[in-house]
């Protein structure tokens, strides 16, 4: 460090080229409008910034307090509900939403605005389970509602008997998109196996989709003559052999297939590949249904903690027993889904539908909690069977 | 003063490197070729498959999409969070940088490599650390939500986000210039009585101000741009904590295209300006430093 004496001869060349800028007034003069002038201009911009950010703080305080005693008030004039569900729900619940508001309205005379966070069931069951508030939860399997239940106390563990149908208020199940003309002639689960097929499938650890997907293909190999565990594992290691890239969830699955064109062949939910022929035409892609399938009942329930705390047990319960009301039957139907009460949907819908054998997670595999742990959890029966990259 | 500098210096010694290192035309114009296609390629192009994606069905179907309540809220949702990360960063940048470039003290080189972290760190981790956090199963989470507060899946978390992966930009900017402008002009004004706050405003901050525009610049690019991080610990609740690019992604996963071209086309837009603000900065900066560090050069 240079000492003071060094310091006072920097500070005369300083005042030098000070004075050489502004010729002809006294130097103290010249000083204090060079410094003057620096200072304003840093001065004129620092203060509109330091003013912007304070409203926008303050503002944003407002915001979240009037949010907060609002929710206190929830029985009053305004309401809101949370929807957390999985990814390809994003139309029916867009319609089902704007349905129920007008229902609601009519009914008790209060407003409801239905927000929705949409993803794969697996990862959107973790955020609530981390702490994202959802007052109802409307996902791809029971396995994702039955984590929550076992890893916080948001949910009661008898919640699936709280509904009828299982929760299920309607069903689906899995079907193959191929190619318009269907150049690798695929006609059932088998031919996923052969050499050169592609098969695009989202990943079970995060997809729910993608862990009915797995199952349908386990099952059906079961099933044929002389099929055993044994057996059932080399179809479904074979299949997954054939399978070049896993994404998160079943819409990133059905973009990678049609968007990105990758892959002979889509494993996905019956409604999802129905919206994507509608979506992207005819001409494009087209569904075939296998022999035999599985029964996808995607479940629903309140998150009775959230709902409690926000006030809107009342109003999340009616939103979920909507569904099953004749008006959220023909549009679950609309959408692609199977409805539980068939009676209550436009029959143009339901032909739409192909009659196909279905079995149940129950009868062939007893149930989500054994298939998680033998199948899904870490280390189990996919983590030995899926070589990635190949 | 330009007068006076270019009398002290007749002859820039840039002139003579470049004559010494005069290559043929054919080299020369090859390697503007390859760059410019380059850059065509791979900016040009996608740049404008963009646009044309976002006004396939014309203007007006361009600007339904961009006023749409979910897109508007997502565009104040990433102003709210740039409003706020941006000049926290300013002045987080300006004190470390200051601290760094002007005293000695022990620990100073594990402080630069810990303001360079998010840098070497995945966008996607900066995001689970503040899930881990503030989770309802993380650390504070549990007693957050006892005091009824939410960070994650809201806007807190967001910002919080936000503020971690751009924190380098300021500071990575500011410290090699302090560092070169050594402490010479502070001590000049501290000699000629000036307090602390006046040599900070009136010596320190003129000097590094186009450095420190740059870098909020930059960090205000990255900050709206920013998808990892905010992905994780966003909860994409449509219309309340989508920020512009997560917006993007659901509009394409709702195979509404030339909605999410059209809001993609605002961050392109952004770019833009970023790199044009970048390109007059840069060149004010430029000549700035040569004004404050050649005459003392000159006059040694």
């Amino acid at each position: 460090m240079p000492d003071r004496d060094a310091g006072r001869v920097l500070a005369q060349t300083w005042l030098e080229r000070v004075t050489n800028a502004n010729h002809g007034l006294p130097q103290s003069m010249q000083n204090h409008f060079e410094r003057r002038e620096s200072t304003m201009n840093m001065r004129t911009v620092a203060g509109p910034i330091v003013m912007l950010v304070g409203t926008i703080l303050f503002a944003g305080c407002d915001e979240s307090e009037t949010n907060a005693s609002s929710s206190n008030r929830a029985t009053a004039s305004a309401v809101r509900l949370l929807n957390v569900s999985y990814d390809p729900t994003r139309e029916l619940y867009a319609e089902f939403n704007e349905e129920f508001r007008q229902h609601w309205k009519a009914q008790t005379g209060q407003d409801v605005t239905i927000e929705q966070s949409h993803g794969g069931a697996g990862k959107q069951a973790r955020a609530v389970i981390d702490g994202l508030k959802a007052d109802v939860v409307t996902l791809a399997l029971a396995y994702d509602i039955d984590a929550i239940a076992e890893k916080t106390n948001l949910v009661p563990k008898d919640w699936q008997q709280r509904l009828p149908h299982n929760s299920s208020p309607y069903t689906s199940t899995i079907v193959f998109l191929v190619r318009k003309g269907n150049p690798k002639n695929i006609k059932d689960w088998h031919d996923l196996t052969r050499l050169g097929v592609a098969v695009i499938t989202p990943n079970p650890k995060t997809s729910g989709g993608a862990r009915w997907n797995y199952l349908a293909a386990w099952g059906y190999a079961l099933r044929q003559p002389g099929g055993n565990e044994q057996r059932a594992r080399d179809f479904v290691a074979a299949l997954y052999r054939n399978v070049p890239v896993l994404d998160s969830g079943a819409r990133g699955s059905t973009t990678t297939f049609v968007q990105r064109g990758i892959g002979d062949v889509l494993l996905a939910w019956e409604n999802e590949a129905i919206l994507a022929v509608k979506e992207f035409g005819a001409d494009e892609v087209e569904i075939v249904v296998p022999s035999v399938s599985i029964l996808a009942e995607p479940p629903v329930t309140v998150v009775d903690k959230v709902a409690d705390q926000r006030g809107t047990r009342e109003v999340a319960t009616a939103y979920l027993e909507h569904l099953y009301s004749p008006a959220g039957q023909r549009l679950a139907a609309r959408h692609f889904y199977r409805p539980v009460s068939p009676e209550h949907a436009n029959p143009r819908d339901l032909q739409r539908f192909p009659d196909v054998e279905l079995f149940t997670i129950q009868e062939v595999f007893g149930g989500w909690h054994k298939v998680q742990q033998t199948h899904f959890d870490d280390g189990g029966v996919f983590d030995q069977i899926y070589v990635p990259g190949k | 003063m330009e007068a006076t500098l270019n009398k002290a210096i007749p002859i820039r010694p840039a002139a003579r490197v470049r004559a010494a290192t005069e290559e043929p035309l054919w080299v020369k114009l090859s390697l503007i070729g390859l760059s410019v296609g380059f850059l065509m390629l791979f900016l040009f192009v996608p740049l404008l498959a963009v646009f044309t994606e976002a006004l396939r069905k014309g203007i007006g179907a361009y600007f339904a999409s961009l006023s749409d309540p979910a897109a508007l809220s997502a565009i104040r949702l990433t102003l709210i969070t740039v409003a706020i990360a941006v000049p926290l960063n300013l002045a987080f940048g300006l004190a470390a940088s200051w601290a760094i470039a002007k005293f000695e003290f022990r620990g100073k080189s594990v402080l630069i490599t810990l303001i360079d972290l998010p840098f070497a760190v995945s966008p996607v981790i900066s995001g689970l650390i503040y899930v881990l956090l503030f989770g309802m199963q993380g650390w504070l989470g549990p007693w957050l939500d006892s005091h009824g507060v939410q960070i994650i899946f809201a806007v807190p978390g967001i910002v919080l986000a936000t503020i971690f992966v751009t924190f380098p930009f300021v500071a990575r900017e500011l410290i090699p210039l302090m560092q070169e402008q050594g402490t010479e002009e502070e001590q000049a004004a501290v000699t000629l009585g000036a307090s602390g706050w006046q040599t900070f405003w009136r010596v320190t901050l003129p000097n590094v101000k186009w450095a420190l525009l740059y870098g909020v610049i930059l960090s205000n690019a990255r900050a709206m741009g920013e998808f990892g991080a905010v992905s994780v610990v966003s909860g994409h609740i449509r219309g309340k904590t989508n920020t512009v690019p997560l917006h993007v992604e659901i509009l394409y996963n709702e195979y509404n295209f030339v909605a999410a071209f059209a809001v993609a086309s605002l961050l392109a837009l952004l770019a833009l300006v970023t790199l044009a603000a970048k390109s007059v900065v840069e060149s004010r900066l430029h000549h700035h430093s040569q004004k404050t560090l050649e005459p003392a050069t000159a006059e040694e």
